[in-house]
């Protein structure tokens, strides 16, 4: 039995998983802005195995909160073992060209408010030489594309960020895993076209939690957006810039 | 964007045009609008669309899909009780009961089913001889009326509503949670005993033997088969039984992924399939995993795309007791005549169980249902030949099977239907509501 703390708990991707986790009984610290969808959740997870589950609803961009979140999870719990980080929007590219205070929000919700949040949270597992840290980044930040790269920029960021983080962690046997799962069906993505690539959040769901057992250090959900990902990574930038993806 | 079709694929919907509300636990609430306007649009639930026919949509207004409302609530696995949100299916169910030896008290042929859609059509399964139908076992649920209300409903509290909301066809409000009760098991096993038959004679007799000591029967048949062939299939019978491993749950590895040309599917293959699959060697008994023995056809994702672009149509009758030689000679005997069948008939003896719901389908009898290639007219045609027989032998049709029984039909296979109406909520609708009752 160890314990989670999952921040963006009611993302369809992050549900998925920790029920996963309910299964093996463990205990959980559920954060997320909707606390009608929390409480449902914690009920679900309930059912599901979860041997003591608590849940707040905050505003996770917010950084001033993180400390006292930190501290509310660690000592609810007891100690933190693992965190899956799964709160994200996928903003409006369009409105982030006209307006920089967008770009600002995107940023500050899919990129830095993550690094504050790791940095408290390297710190503890660190010192605690043990733990796991799990996030979800994506392959939207492995080239920068017009459709999205504003989203892609603070996916990329993280990346880089989680890379130096696991560098540091190795020898504290802190465990750091990306996720970058490819199209999949939630309701971030609910008015998009889905075609044969998309998969629904338990197929993803089972990755991460794969991952986490393994102790892999990137993954594309599902494997073969690796090598879609390389691929589009060969196209030569000459080539590139004229394509409309 | 998600395809809101129903499982025959026929009528076909425009998913671009189709307006669609997503609903959360709780905090859903219906958009206000003037509610005493009879132009408002109508709302109907829609769930995991397992339906075949129109029973599910509701192309004139708005389609609430139900699929995030998918959380348990409390489960009690000394006593077997469950209480989850109606978009919650028996696959979700089946993975959490399955290890402390519960299962469900009655399950259809898929488990991708909800359980508000298995309350909203009264869902029967191979055992309703000693069972009966699934909403004998829901003992509360919560229902949402259009105008906000959220009525705890139950066999002692708001009956009469209760009662037209087991088969209710989604026409009384959203059903918000559910709470029935499960069956134990000694272990996730069914054994089995395949035996073939010869004709229909063969057929009832091997179904009255069975009933007694098989909480489950079912069979398939050839219904392409004619003259001294006609009738002959193969009736499986099964019992939950022990198992020393615990089960591992696979995801279908199969799948149909796209529609597969139409012409494939036609009387010279389907007979090729049937011949084949009536003669193979079959083992008399075995000991199986629940899963095939329930949900053959969950193997293979989407299997309703080997019926091409056109989509199929299926059709389920219930033939009174008395009448049962007569009339299912009769409509095999047409059925067979039209070359149009298709590999999936199934036959089975409904018992005399009755259910809570107004307007349940089930009833003592013999079950026939066959999916048809939907070929146009012919096929239509084919169909409105049968409900003559039905209608004739005063038999019923099930209507989530059906996308095409016309008002007249309908109105006596349901006679209930008046009864019903009163507990229709004022904003809710259907296409399959608008079609048989003209409104
Ligand atoms: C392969 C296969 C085998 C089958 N075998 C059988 C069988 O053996 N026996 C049998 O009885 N049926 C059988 N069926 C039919 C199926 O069980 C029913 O059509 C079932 O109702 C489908 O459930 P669903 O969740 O897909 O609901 P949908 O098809 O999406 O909806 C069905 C109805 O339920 C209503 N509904 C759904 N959720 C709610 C809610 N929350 N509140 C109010 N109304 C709601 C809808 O409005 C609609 O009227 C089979 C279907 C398939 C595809
Ligand atoms: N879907 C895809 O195709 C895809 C592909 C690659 C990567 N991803 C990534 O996967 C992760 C999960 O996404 P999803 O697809 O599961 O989408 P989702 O269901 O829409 O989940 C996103 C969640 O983030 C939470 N959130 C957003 N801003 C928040 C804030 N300021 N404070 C607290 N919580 C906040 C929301 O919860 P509340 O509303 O309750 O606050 C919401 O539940 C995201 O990081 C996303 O970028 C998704």
């Amino acid at each position: 039995m160890s314990n989670i703390l999952i921040l963006g708990a009611t993302s369809a991707i992050a549900k998925q998983t920790t029920r996963l986790f309910a299964a093996d009984e463990h205990n959980l610290y559920l954060v997320a802005r909707n606390e009608e969808k929390l409480s449902s959740i914690k009920q679900d997870m309930l059912v599901r195995g979860a041997t003591d589950v608590h849940y707040e609803s905050l505003d996770i961009a917010d950084d001033k909160q993180h400390e006292d979140l930190i501290q509310r999870a660690t000592e609810a719990m007891g100690s933190i073992d693992t965190v899956l980080i799964a709160y994200g929007t996928l903003g409006d590219q369009k409105q982030c060209e006209e307006n920089y205070k967008n770009t600002l929000d995107e940023l500050q919700t899919n990129c830095l408010s993550v690094i504050s949040l790791l940095t408290l949270l390297a710190n503890q597992l660190e010192q605690q030489k043990s733990g796991t840290i799990a996030v979800i980044s994506s392959p939207s930040g492995d080239r920068g594309r017009q459709s999205n790269y504003i989203y892609g920029t603070a996916k990329g960021a993280l990346t880089i960020f989680l890379q130096g983080l696991r560098n540091r962690l190795a020898k504290s046997k802190v465990h750091v895993v990306t996720i970058k799962p490819g199209f999949v069906d939630t309701p971030m993505t609910r008015d998009f076209k889905k075609g044969l690539l998309w998969v629904g959040p338990e197929v993803i769901s089972e990755g991460i939690y794969k991952a986490i057992k393994k102790k892999k250090e990137t993954v594309y959900l599902p494997f073969f957006w690796r090598y879609i990902m390389l691929i589009i990574k060969l196209i030569p930038e000459k080539l590139f810039k004229h394509l409309s993806l | 964007m998600k395809n809101y079709q129903s499982w025959g694929c026929y009528p076909k919907v425009d998913s671009n045009k189709q307006e669609v509300y997503h609903v959360y636990p709780d905090s859903f609430s219906f958009p206000e609008s003037d509610k005493t306007d009879a132009d408002a649009p109508s709302f109907l639930a829609y769930a995991q669309g397992r339906s075949y026919g129109d029973v599910c949509m509701n192309q004139d207004g708005i389609l609430l899909d139900t699929q995030h409302l998918d959380h348990f609530i409390q489960y009690d696995k000394e006593k077997g009780i469950l209480r989850c949100e109606a978009g919650v299916t028996f696959e979700n169910i089946l993975q959490l009961i399955i290890p402390h030896n519960w299962f469900l008290p009655v399950t259809p042929g898929t488990k991708y089913i909800s359980v508000g859609g298995a309350i909203a059509n009264d869902v029967h399964g191979k055992n309703h001889h000693k069972a009966g139908t699934f909403g004998r076992y829901v003992q509360k649920l919560e229902l949402l009326r259009s105008n906000g209300e959220r009525l705890i409903c139950s066999p002692s509290e708001n009956t009469e509503l209760f009662n037209a909301t087991i088969g209710g066809l989604g026409l009384t409000g959203l059903i918000n949670w559910v709470e029935f009760s499960l069956k134990k098991i000694p272990g996730n096993k069914i054994e089995q005993e395949t035996l073939r038959f010869n004709n229909l004679n063969e057929f009832f007799k091997l179904s009255d033997d069975s009933d007694k000591d098989w909480e489950y029967t079912v069979a398939w048949i050839d219904c392409l088969a004619n003259g001294d062939d006609l009738g002959r299939g193969l009736f499986m019978r099964g019992n939950h039984c022990e198992s020393k491993k615990k089960y591992k749950f696979k995801s279908s590895k199969l799948s149909v992924p796209f529609n597969v040309p139409g012409f494939l599917l036609n009387k010279y293959t389907v007979n090729a399939f049937n011949n084949v699959y009536f003669k193979r060697p079959v083992k008399q008994y075995a000991k199986i995993n629940f899963d095939p023995f329930f949900y053959p056809l969950d193997a293979i994702a989407h299997w309703n795309r080997l019926y091409g672009k056109k989509g199929f149509m299926q059709y389920q009758c219930v033939i009174p007791k008395q009448h049962r030689e007569t009339a299912i000679h009769e409509m095999l005997s047409i059925i067979s005549a039209s070359g149009q069948g298709s590999f999936l008939s199934v036959l089975k003896e409904f018992g005399d169980i009755k259910s809570p719901g107004l307007l349940s389908f089930p009833r003592q009898g013999t079950t026939l249902a066959l999916d048809f290639p939907n070929r146009g007219k012919k096929t239509l045609e084919l169909l409105d030949n049968l409900d003559a027989i039905t209608l004739k032998y005063n038999g019923s049709v099930y209507p989530a099977k059906d996308a095409r029984m016309s008002p007249q039909a309908f109105a006596q296979y349901y006679p209930n239907w008046n009864e019903f109406e009163k507990y229709i909520d004022p904003h809710f609708s259907s296409d399959f509501k608008r079609r048989v009752s003209g409104k």
